[in-house]
């Protein structure tokens, strides 16, 4: 018998951009996200289940082994270390970049810049690797008002299309770190279940290369 | 109100810190007796470390990681820095290198809880009972295997089912980042990409540094290079050139596997040539055990020659050690055993003849629990299955009734 094989996924862009690489390793789910609100999808194969839950929580239960596998934003993985995780693929979905934005190049000279951010760990290492000393200001969403308010210098967040940025009047100045969704794997998972993840590992690169 | 929510969390205990209550201390209890009984039988003696001592020996040679999980004090009276173990390996290795200066093959066994500044898990504890086994003065691969299957032993004693053993060797990686020419912090940077197993990373980073091809291809080939013999075989083709060390290296693996596999041929074995624990203190082969239902290892170990050089010996080192409180929620032993011991209610009483009963019993080994004076509860709510009771002015033991 075979164990359940558990994909965790978060709803929006990474779960559609996910499900033809899922489909190239014949699996699709039963039900839909968007309409459904069951949080454990039904796949057309038995024992591989998808677990639907917000985008920074897909490491914790990946290294948990509440999944065995998972596709997270490498904008999350770099905040939250994920050394307990393997993430073997780039799979080139939810493309977009980690940048610094001000409203002007000048309001980053300052001595002590005070960074809004929901990235806070990554934001200290990069001004801390440009020999910068910063004030982290933690948010959790509307980055894009904190310098108009005065409430911080400048943001660090992911920027797509640049549109919000421009449309409150800010530019994107620095480059952190490009970013796309990865394929996550629990450690235990890749050891005790070898052969399957691995199978299943090169199902999606290969869908990935030849997409 | 505000006091009350004030004062109302006062009990709890700090995070990750927890306390092992009645039921669970018993199962605790006879498994740690039951470990240290085995490990006596293999000629492992027993150490108990101090709970805290200088910084300098207790991080003999083990690098960062350790240094920021160790809780530090100052000792009052010199000034200098201790810190609460957070490892019991680098201490048995000072006793091994300066109290006891064998110079014959030494068994070190220990258990005892260590305390981590951070959770080495998400929700995870702070204060691990670490169990382990070390043995000095060897530098084969005879010692690994022995001390291997001490560890699969521990495993089955403890009642855990399906676990596999996780073998990898540092001695590969470290020669291959000296091969490619890559300095110490390069040789970090890479080394924390493959403990990710981050393809992209890795080739990402080995392109920026202008290593070349065939370096480069072999460096990256680690993190593919896992799976049952087929990935020692595929390593043995793939780094077939790359230098004695790693051949070495590939074939002491191979020894220890087939081994093993000999003796327990009901544990799969993984090859995992990314996999680096440790890396700052281990020196050879590493190995580890996984079960399924658990995302991190389970027990650790491999060889760590090192460490007695930086603290003066010069001994050849190899063990493992895991956390009791962790293997016990895994195993299948944690219900406690319907035991057939009675436990004997006596009633209160001033009788002599009840006072030589309830000595006597004890010394045979049953266990009586006195009845006190105006006590709340009776004999079962004490969980008591037995009862004395006096006829014709003998005490016997009577099995109680059970009224629920």
């Amino acid at each position: 018998m075979d164990k359940i094989l558990t994909i965790a996924l978060s709803k929006g862009r990474i779960f559609e951009e996910t499900l033809p690489l899922l489909a190239h390793a014949g699996i699709t789910p039963i039900d839909d996200p968007e309409k459904s609100r069951k949080l454990i999808l039904d796949t057309n194969q038995s024992d591989v289940k998808l677990l639907i839950i917000r985008a920074s929580d897909v490491p914790t239960y990946v290294a948990h082994g509440a999944a065995q596998i998972g596709v997270a934003g490498k904008d999350v993985l770099l905040e939250q270390g994920g050394k307990d995780l393997y993430e073997p693929v780039d799979l080139h979905i939810a493309e977009c970049k980690l940048m610094v934005a001000a409203t002007d190049e000048a309001k980053l000279a300052k001595k002590r810049l005070r960074v809004a951010t929901k990235y806070v760990k990554t934001a200290r290492r990069y001004f801390a690797a440009k020999g910068k000393q910063v004030d982290v200001i933690k948010l959790y969403g509307s980055m894009e008002l904190a310098p108009l308010v005065g409430l911080a210098d400048c943001i660090v967040d992911v920027v797509d299309t640049g549109n919000t940025l421009k449309a409150n009047g800010l530019s994107p100045l620095e480059h952190i770190a490009d970013i796309s969704s990865r394929l996550i794997v629990n450690k235990a998972a890749m050891k005790t279940q070898c052969e399957r993840i691995k199978e299943f590992i090169s199902q999606i690169e290969h869908a990935v290369s030849t997409r | 109100m505000s006091e009350l929510e004030v004062t109302d969390d006062r009990w709890l205990l700090p995070e990750g810190i927890e306390e092992i209550l009645p039921e669970q201390a018993k199962i605790l209890e006879s498994a740690r007796r039951e470990l240290l009984d085995t490990y006596e039988s293999w000629g492992y003696e027993l150490v108990i470390t101090p709970m805290m001592e200088y910084l300098e020996s207790l991080q003999a040679g083990t690098g960062k990681d350790l240094d920021l999980q160790t809780l530090k004090v100052i000792d009052s009276q010199n000034g200098r820095m201790m810190g609460i173990r957070a490892d019991i390996t680098p201490q048995a290795a000072r006793i091994d290198a300066h109290s006891l200066n064998r110079t014959t093959p030494t068994r070190l066994c220990y258990l005892g809880t260590v305390l981590h500044a951070y959770p080495n898990s998400l929700g995870g504890s702070r204060s691990p009972m670490q169990v382990g086994a070390e043995l000095y003065g060897h530098a084969g691969v005879e010692s690994d295997i022995e001390v291997i299957e001490l560890m699969l032993e521990t495993m089955k004693l403890l009642g855990i089912k399906n676990y596999h053993l996780d073998l990898g060797h540092v001695a590969i990686y470290r020669d291959l980042a000296k091969q490619a020419g890559l300095d110490t912090r390069q040789e970090m940077e890479l080394f924390e990409a493959l403990q990710r197993k981050a393809i992209p990373d890795i080739n990402r980073l080995l392109t920026e540094w202008k290593v070349d091809n065939r370096m480069h291809t072999r460096l990256s080939s680690l993190a593919k290079l896992s799976g049952g013999v087929e990935a020692l075989n595929q390593a043995k083709t793939l780094l077939s050139n790359a230098g004695e060390t790693v051949n070495t290296a590939l074939e002491e693996l191979e020894k220890i596997a087939i081994k093993v596999n000999q003796r327990r041929p009901e544990v799969p074995i993984h090859f995992d040539m990314s996999e680096l624990r440790a890396y700052n203190y281990q020196s050879g082969v590493v190995f580890a055990v996984y079960v399924s239902e658990h995302g991190q290892e389970i027990a650790r170990g491999g060889r760590y020659d090192e460490i007695s050089k930086d603290i003066g010996g010069s001994r050849p080192a190899t063990g493992f050690s895991a956390d009791l409180k962790t293997l016990l929620n895994i195993s299948s032993k944690t219900q406690v055993k319907r035991s057939n011991q009675k436990t004997i209610f006596a009633p209160y009483g001033d009788d002599e003849s009840l006072q030589d009963m309830i000595v006597a019993l004890r010394a045979t080994g049953e266990k009586v629990i006195s009845e006190l004076p105006g006590q709340k509860g009776d004999a079962q709510d004490l969980g008591c299955n037995h009862i004395l009771v006096q006829k014709e002015g003998e005490w016997e033991i009577q099995a109680i009734k059970k009224k629920r």
